[in-house]
């Protein structure tokens, strides 16, 4: 269940689309022509503005106060990766689909790449690195090695966040709820299996 | 003393080999530490972009790159492509741009001039007839010939089909075919390269790669250095499935830049041109005819099949068609079409799911017009086997018959088309596979060092079968020690050689050359003991971190390697040695509960079946988790994913995570898989399991779907449009 989904129904409806620039037109057409959707989606690519001027940001990030030095139009995503090397989050198709790059926002499940880092100063955000403390580790990882819920493990810590973000707020969820509520990420090598085990193992003891 | 073989010993002596044991790098990778090649940062890494042809066929009237140069924050471009080169397909890259953000990177390629000169493209990959009548003029050899975009491959004839099929007493002709899949790794394919001075390699490469001990002489050839001079790391892969052999132009673009500008570069591909360019799985449309006896004995096939695999002009291959099964007269053709589509790559099970889909959707609908039950029709054809499979017959009754039992199928099944009164049917279907998997050629070193610690070395890598898992289960089990005391290092080219990882060879490979190495260690070790200890040193044996000698504890694991005299202990193993620690050759079958939505189109899957025999089994949860990965894959062709080209732009217009359309958490259902493991299996020794289990799911699929509405849906995936299509069709 991602906090923004209402927001991600594809290129110029969201407010990221729209301080990227061209989206929008390109966009347009799509509404008009289903078949060219597609193409919008792939052609839009980031950075379609020119160069603004870089910026100091603050974030906080799993507790600590960091600061950027980012341009307006740099994803959240890009800078937990590229300047906080919080690689855990995955860019995989930077278009809002696929959920490799869950991380939490102030609690909810969010796509790192549908938010600007601007637009996130003040929040509390939480990479999946936060739910793992030397050999202290959060249930749902514990869970996830489990019942193997990876393979090459791409996706895997973006199913961990949601999951994670997922049954705090529905601590006994059924299995309806699940199948529901992690329709958000795509896993390329089939572990849907195993990640349903584990989340229906944890919902079953109250979600912690 | 007796003679000392290596073998895998007892079944019921193991604590670790067989059992389901927990990946050992699992929480690294859930908890997002593990680094990927995609995940490779280290300061001063400049990132990049491409500028990719977004036509279906088109030549560079003009490229100029200087503006681009000048953008702030951009330090290099290399070229692919140059003034009058011909782009061959939609997302054929043209030029990289290396920057100190991608999104610098992505103004230096908005910033290159490039005009484009479209030419006439052809992409119509299921249209034999337009694909015949598209010719245009090629030179070869300074002569000018016609050529036509479709070209006749296999035409084998056997037997005397002719006659075979007057004399059949049912004959059944259908049309069937399975559209383009692009592999969609969810890591891009790409690399991260620097250059070094000093000790050690010159160029060290990030290189997502399922062959970690053979890409680094491509990098060194191209560059003119030694291959010790280059260090190729891979880690963790975010999936390749066929698609991550070679080091790539892209590979080699990122060391370029990296040398001209002095600084790490990371070049991954974008999303788009992930789909389109590193590679597809072949179409195939077919014409079939089958005739049979009312027993449902098949006495004649004929098929005549097409496809593109893009720019090589192949289709699926026509010397494997029928599939698993062969008749005694049979006819078989296949056409190859040259699309200006992006090239095939090895997918996972190469031709076998298209294969399988043509040859038991016929044998299905055969089964239908005799109004026979299909499981029974598979069943009385289970002679008549190529001659690979014709080694498995009894496997494939026993396995078809496991399947049948956890699917219920004796209560559930009913003829074709009987699937309901309301307007959602729903049917049972299936299908069978098969494959080798046998062990090829890699080395390893295992080292026993003499304070006890345990590990192995070689140039393999873990896709995400588990590589490093069942590596460390031998090991650990083959020196008697806990799966935490042993260390496995693979994932760069400074170990010994290992295989490539494809067509399922690698559990064979490195568990058989590692089960070598460590037993010649601990026999090594045993006769430092038997000296020591005075003890026969054939009668030792290792277990629960101690060596044993009748039943009785000698000395424990550290006590025997401190015998080493203070030198590490290192001994080579080999692959593949026919010596019974591997075997080759595999059958499945996998059986799909399913509903149809007649007013929508939609299908449902409730419920799959998988039973797969694959020999010895080191460990049962990775094993397992295999076969759900292909049952899932195989459920997405089925229904879901596929490259759409638009013929009128001869572009790829779906190549994204929202358009091309994978199954989500809710959409398969409940998986019942079952690892066919008899005492027979094991003795025969390992065989890898990573192809086989995608195999027979999208045939599978369509056979229920078929079976629920009684009207086949001739072209996978079956979109709701293309369901509403042929119910449509078939009301007609
Ligand atoms: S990378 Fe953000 S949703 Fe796919
Ligand atoms: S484990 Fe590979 S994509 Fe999910």
């Amino acid at each position: 269940m991602h906090d923004h989904e209402e927001e991600s129904r594809g290129p110029g409806f969201n407010r990221r689309d729209f301080l990227r620039g061209s989206g929008a037109a390109v966009a347009a057409t799509a509404l008009v022509n289903g078949a060219h959707e597609g193409l919008a989606a792939q052609d839009v690519k980031k950075g379609v503005v020119a160069a603004g001027k870089a910026q100091d940001i603050k974030l906080k990030v799993n507790g600590k106060e960091v600061t950027a030095k980012v341009e307006n139009r740099v994803t959240l995503l890009d800078v937990l990766r590229d300047d906080l090397q919080l690689t855990g989050c995955k860019e995989v198709c930077d278009t809002t689909n696929c959920g490799a790059c869950t991380v939490m926002i102030d609690g909810k499940a969010v796509y790192a790449c549908s938010r600007l880092a601007i637009e996130c100063e003040g929040k509390d955000i939480k990479t999946v690195e936060s739910l793992r403390n030397g050999d202290t580790v959060d249930p749902v990882i514990t869970g996830f090695c489990k019942h193997d819920a990876m393979q090459c493990g791409f996706c895997t810590p973006g199913f961990v966040v949601a999951t994670r973000a997922f049954l705090n707020q529905k601590p006994n969820a059924s299995l309806e709820e699940i199948r529901k509520g992690l329709g958000g990420n795509i896993c390329r090598c089939g572990t849907y299996a195993g990640i349903t085990a584990c989340a229906m193992e944890i919902a079953q003891k109250g979600g912690a | 003393m007796a003679e000392r073989k290596v073998t895998w010993g007892p079944r019921d002596k193991h604590t670790l080999i067989g059992k389901s044991i927990q990946r050992i790098d699992g929480v690294e990778k859930a908890s997002g530490f593990a680094k990927y090649t995609n995940d490779i940062n280290p300061p001063g890494t400049l990132f990049c972009k491409l500028l990719v042809c977004k036509h279906g066929k088109a030549r560079i009237k003009k490229l100029n790159v200087e503006a681009a140069k000048k953008v702030p924050g951009v330090h290099g471009v290399y070229l692919f492509k140059n003034e009058g080169d011909t782009c061959n397909w939609d997302g054929d890259i043209v030029a990289a741009v290396a920057a100190e953000r991608s999104q610098v990177a992505q103004d230096g390629v908005r910033a290159i001039e490039v005009v484009f000169e479209e030419l006439k493209h052809f992409v119509d990959e299921d249209d034999l007839a337009a694909a015949t009548a598209f010719k245009e003029t090629v030179e070869t050899d300074g002569k000018k010939e016609e050529v036509s975009r479709a070209k006749d491959l296999v035409d084998r004839t056997v037997g005397d089909p002719d006659a075979a099929l007057k004399a059949a007493e049912v004959v059944h002709e259908g049309y069937y075919g399975i559209n383009t899949i692009s592999h969609m790794c969810l890591e891009p394919h790409g690399s991260h390269a620097h250059w070094q001075t000093g000790e050690g390699p010159k160029l060290v490469v990030h290189h997502s790669t399922q062959n970690v001990s053979g890409t680094g002489g491509q990098f060194a050839t191209k560059f003119g250095l030694d291959a010790a001079d280059v260090r190729i790391i891979c880690n963790y892969i975010g999936g390749g499935f066929g698609s991550k052999f070679a080091a790539d132009e892209w590979g080699w673009a990122a060391a370029q830049l990296a040398k001209e500008t002095g600084r790490p570069v990371r070049l991954m591909l974008d999303r788009a041109t992930e789909l389109k360019t590193p590679g597809t799985r072949p179409s195939g449309y077919a014409k079939v005819t089958i005739g049979a006896k009312k027993d449902g004995t098949i006495t004649v096939w004929k098929s005549h099949h097409w496809g593109t695999d893009g720019p090589q002009g192949g289709t699926i291959d026509g010397n494997q068609m029928p599939y698993v099964f062969d008749f005694e007269n049979k006819v078989v053709k296949s056409t190859g079409i040259k699309t200006d589509c992006g090239p095939n790559r090895a997918w996972r099970a190469p031709h076998h799911p298209q294969l399988c889909v043509v040859t038991d959707c016929a044998i299905d609908d055969l089964a239908a017009k005799l109004k026979m039950d299909s499981k029974e029709v598979f069943l009385k054809n289970i002679k008549q086997l190529d001659k690979v499979a014709a080694q498995n017959s009894d496997l494939y009754v026993a396995e078809i018959n496991r399947a049948a039992e956890l699917m219920d199928w004796k209560a559930k099944w009913h003829p074709h088309g009987e699937g309901g009164k309301g307007s959602v049917k729903r049917g049972l279907g299936l299908a069978i596979n098969r494959w080798g998997g046998g062990a090829v050629k890699g080395t390893c070193m295992v080292k026993v060092h003499p304070d006890g610690g345990a590990e192995v070395f070689l140039g393999s890598q873990d896709l995400g079968t588990g590589t490093r898992t069942v590596i460390a289960q031998v090991l650990a089990e083959t020196f008697g020690l806990a799966l935490n005391k042993v260390k496995v290092n693979l994932g760069s080219n400074a170990y010994p050689a290992a295989n490539p990882s494809g067509g399922s060879i690698t559990v064979g490979s490195v568990t058989g050359s590692t089960r070598r190495a460590a037993s010649e260690a601990l026999w090594k070790i045993s006769d430092l003991v038997a000296e020591k200890y005075k003890v026969a040193a054939d009668s030792i044996e290792a277990g629960d971190g101690k060596l044993w000698s009748g039943g009785k504890a000698v000395c424990t694991w550290q006590e025997a390697c401190r015998l080493l005299d203070n030198r590490a202990l290192e001994v080579m193993g080999e692959s593949p040695v026919k010596d019974g620690l591997t075997s080759v050759l595999v059958g499945g079958c996998q059986m799909a509960d399913v509903s149809v939505d007649t007013d929508t189109g939609i299908i449902r899957i409730h419920k799959m079946v998988a039973v797969q025999d694959c020999g010895t089994i080191i460990n049962e949860m990775t094993a397992k988790s295999q076969i759900y990965g292909g049952v899932i894959m195989g459920i997405a062709s089925a229904l879901s994913e596929e490259r759409i080209m638009d013929n009128t732009t001869g572009r790829y217009i779906n190549a994204d995570l929202d358009t091309y359309r994978l199954p989500r958490i809710g959409d398969i259902g409940e998986i019942v898989i079952d690892l066919w493991q008899p005492d027979s299996e094991y003795n025969r020794g390992v065989v890898g399991l990573g192809e086989p289990p995608v195999i027979p799911t999208a045939a599978a699929i369509a056979n229920a779907v078929a079976n629920a509405t009684g009207v086949r849906v001739p072209v996978l995936p079956m979109t709701p449009k293309r369901v509403l299509d042929a119910l449509k069709g078939a009301r007609a």
